[in-house]
């Protein structure tokens, strides 16, 4: 085989493996996509579940992902862009940043049943909040941290430094930088990031089997130390442990569907808005 | 507020001290400090509770039988037998097996975006890789679970619908978009010169690609691949849903399996608290942290080396 033959060969593989790859992600959104549309509608999305979640809807669930998102946002963004700035604006002595940074970064990597674990043993087990919302959200907060770490500081660390020079040499002491003219430019990609670890936050399951998630609950949950429903846990019970599987597989898709609506809809707001944003700020 | 504390500082001693040591600016850098000590200490508790947890477990069960153990049955009322063997082969099996699915695929996706796809389809193709990565493994499971295990049983003759093939083919999809974006990472910081000059001496794009970018990214692609491996041992919810749970030790992808996560999430349904399944299972769970510990430092080593290539 002659060199550009061969070449055209290689190529032509190199194009299958990148189209196989965005086909898979067409083949499972467009198979929970057909598969849910027949049983989603409002009343799916209102209504409480009955006869053993057989019947009715999935709002405690819905409600259950949305409360968990609340906790890891209160949680995890304020302590996520705190670690970040002081990263990226104040870590100087070399050790102790190289410990910071492999300490997120082998965080990042603890497998999300691991957190689980640790969720038992600290908030449900040690410090008594039981088999609760608590529980599960701030467990997952902590999952969630490394990921807005590394959002946020990749956000703060893009705004140029000639930005803080300017300031400083106005006169302006370091956090009055920061905050006045660092922050505002790396906001937007602040905001991308906790969008997507929120995203991630929302579709975790395993920490939520070992901290409190309820397999059917007609009401919303009393308050933070209440038992609750989520979005991925429902999938997974309602396909491997409801009382009929094939029967109610028009619900298990249906409930799939509406989380992969929700997870795929933040991750294209911050797609989009990271986008702009580039175009908008081109140093 | 400079110039106010300017006003103060009026010791020979002070003038050197950069106006931002302020107390309010003192306060400020203790609270960003103390913030990210809560990551060093949210890894360290991650550790001691395991080590907690495990630790009566040492003193309960034999270690010797725990670590080559052939069989993991713990709900048996009289003699549970807590082998640790099959679970860590049922990880090992679909992880390695998504792992010889995902690198070919993975590689070859990254060359043509690194390399060859026009500005145009990247932007089509880049996103959708993300989104890929994106969607929750509860989903994948789901997929598994309903869809794919009906594929492989039409295309193989598989001894359990539910099997180890079934979980590596959706892990696999899994890896593949953390794969292709740090890989691609690495592609894109082979300086350009190193391309222009394999072309200038008649090199054709394919020999250039071969011969001197691959080469030149290669530890980067390694620490993808290093990295990718990690999230698949560690992944849950798509192997729990999609490998059938039975903790058998075999060799066979068409069996069914059960992997280190699935065990722990699953028993933690029906296991008493402090009991001696409960502390067992903290002690998988340590083993599986200890491996992906190893498996993500091996990836920074790798990463860190190839950091120093062109900067």
């Amino acid at each position: 085989m002659n060199r550009k033959a061969k070449e055209t060969v290689y190529f032509s593989l190199f194009r299958i493996c990148a189209v196989l790859v965005v086909l898979a992600l067409v083949v499972l959104v467009g198979y929970i996509a057909t598969g849910g549309l027949e049983r989603l509608s409002v009343e799916f999305l209102t209504a409480m579940p009955h006869h053993a979640n057989t019947e009715g809807g999935i709002f405690p669930a819905i409600v259950g992902t949305f409360l968990l998102m609340l906790i890891v946002v209160a949680v995890s963004v304020p302590i996520g862009v705190m670690s970040a700035i002081y990263l990226v604006e104040y870590e100087s002595r070399s050790w102790m940043g190289r410990i910071f940074k492999l300490t997120i970064y082998n965080l990042a990597g603890v497998p999300s049943i691991v957190y689980g674990l640790l969720g038992l043993g600290i908030f449900v087990a040690y410090l008594g909040f039981g088999f609760s919302l608590i529980s599960a959200g701030l467990t997952l907060s902590i999952m969630t941290l490394p990921l807005m770490i590394s959002a946020a500081r990749e956000a703060i660390a893009a705004v140029p430094s000639s930005v803080r020079e300017a300031s400083l040499a106005m006169g302006a002491t370091k956090w009055q930088t920061i905050w006045h003219h660092v922050l505002p430019y790396a906001l937007p990609g602040i905001f991308t990031g906790i969008i997507l670890s929120v995203s991630r936050a929302a579709g975790e399951t395993a920490p939520l089997m070992l901290t409190g998630v309820a397999t059917s609950l007609q009401r919303l949950p009393d308050g933070f130390f209440d038992s609750f429903m989520a979005l991925p846990y429902h999938i997974y019970f309602m396909a491997t442990q409801s009382s009929n599987l094939l029967a109610t597989r028009p619900i298990q898709y249906a409930t799939a569907l509406v989380l992969l609506l929700l997870v795929l809809g933040m991750n294209l707001i911050a797609i989009v808005m990271r986008k702009r944003y580039r175009d908008k700020y081109k140093w | 507020m400079a110039f106010k504390f300017r006003a103060m500082d009026n010791g020979r001693k002070r003038i050197r001290r950069s106006p931002h040591r302020s107390p309010r600016e003192m306060v400020i850098e203790i609270g960003l400090t103390l913030a990210t000590w809560s990551s060093v200490v949210a890894l360290a508790a991650v550790f001691i509770e395991l080590m907690m947890g495990a630790l009566p477990a040492f003193t309960s069960i034999n270690i010797i039988d725990f670590f080559s153990g052939t069989i993991w049955n713990p709900a048996h009322p009289l003699y549970p037998l807590y082998g640790i063997l099959p679970l860590l082969v049922g990880t090992l099996m679909v992880s390695f097996g998504a792992a010889l699915i995902a690198i070919p695929i993975g590689l070859g996706c990254t060359i043509w975006l690194a390399e060859l796809a026009s500005p145009r389809v990247k932007a089509v193709f880049k996103p959708a890789i993300e989104i890929l990565a994106g969607i929750p493994s509860v989903i994948f499971g789901f997929f598994a679970l309903v869809i794919l295990s009906e594929w492989i049983a039409t295309v193989f003759d598989p001894v359990t619908k539910l099997n180890a093939l079934n979980g590596a083919i959706m892990l696999a999809v899994m890896m593949v978009p953390i794969m292709v974006t740090i890989a691609e990472d690495a592609m894109n910081s082979v300086p350009n010169s190193l391309r222009e000059a394999s072309l200038a001496l008649g090199a054709t794009r394919w020999e250039t690609i071969r011969n001197v970018v691959l080469p030149s990214s290669l530890s980067g692609i390694v620490a993808a691949i290093v990295l990718s491996l990690g999230r698949a041992v560690g992944e849950t919810m798509t192997v729990l849903m999609a490998t059938g749970n039975a903790p058998v030790l075999t060799g066979n992808y068409l069996q069914s399996v059960q992997t280190m996560t699935a065990a722990i999430a699953i028993d933690f349904g029906e296991v008493e608290f402090y009991s001696e399944h409960y502390h067992v299972l903290f002690l998988v769970g340590l083993v599986l942290f200890v491996m992906t510990f190893v498996i993500n430092l091996i990836a920074d080593w790798i990463t860190r080396r190839y950091r120093e290539e062109y900067e």
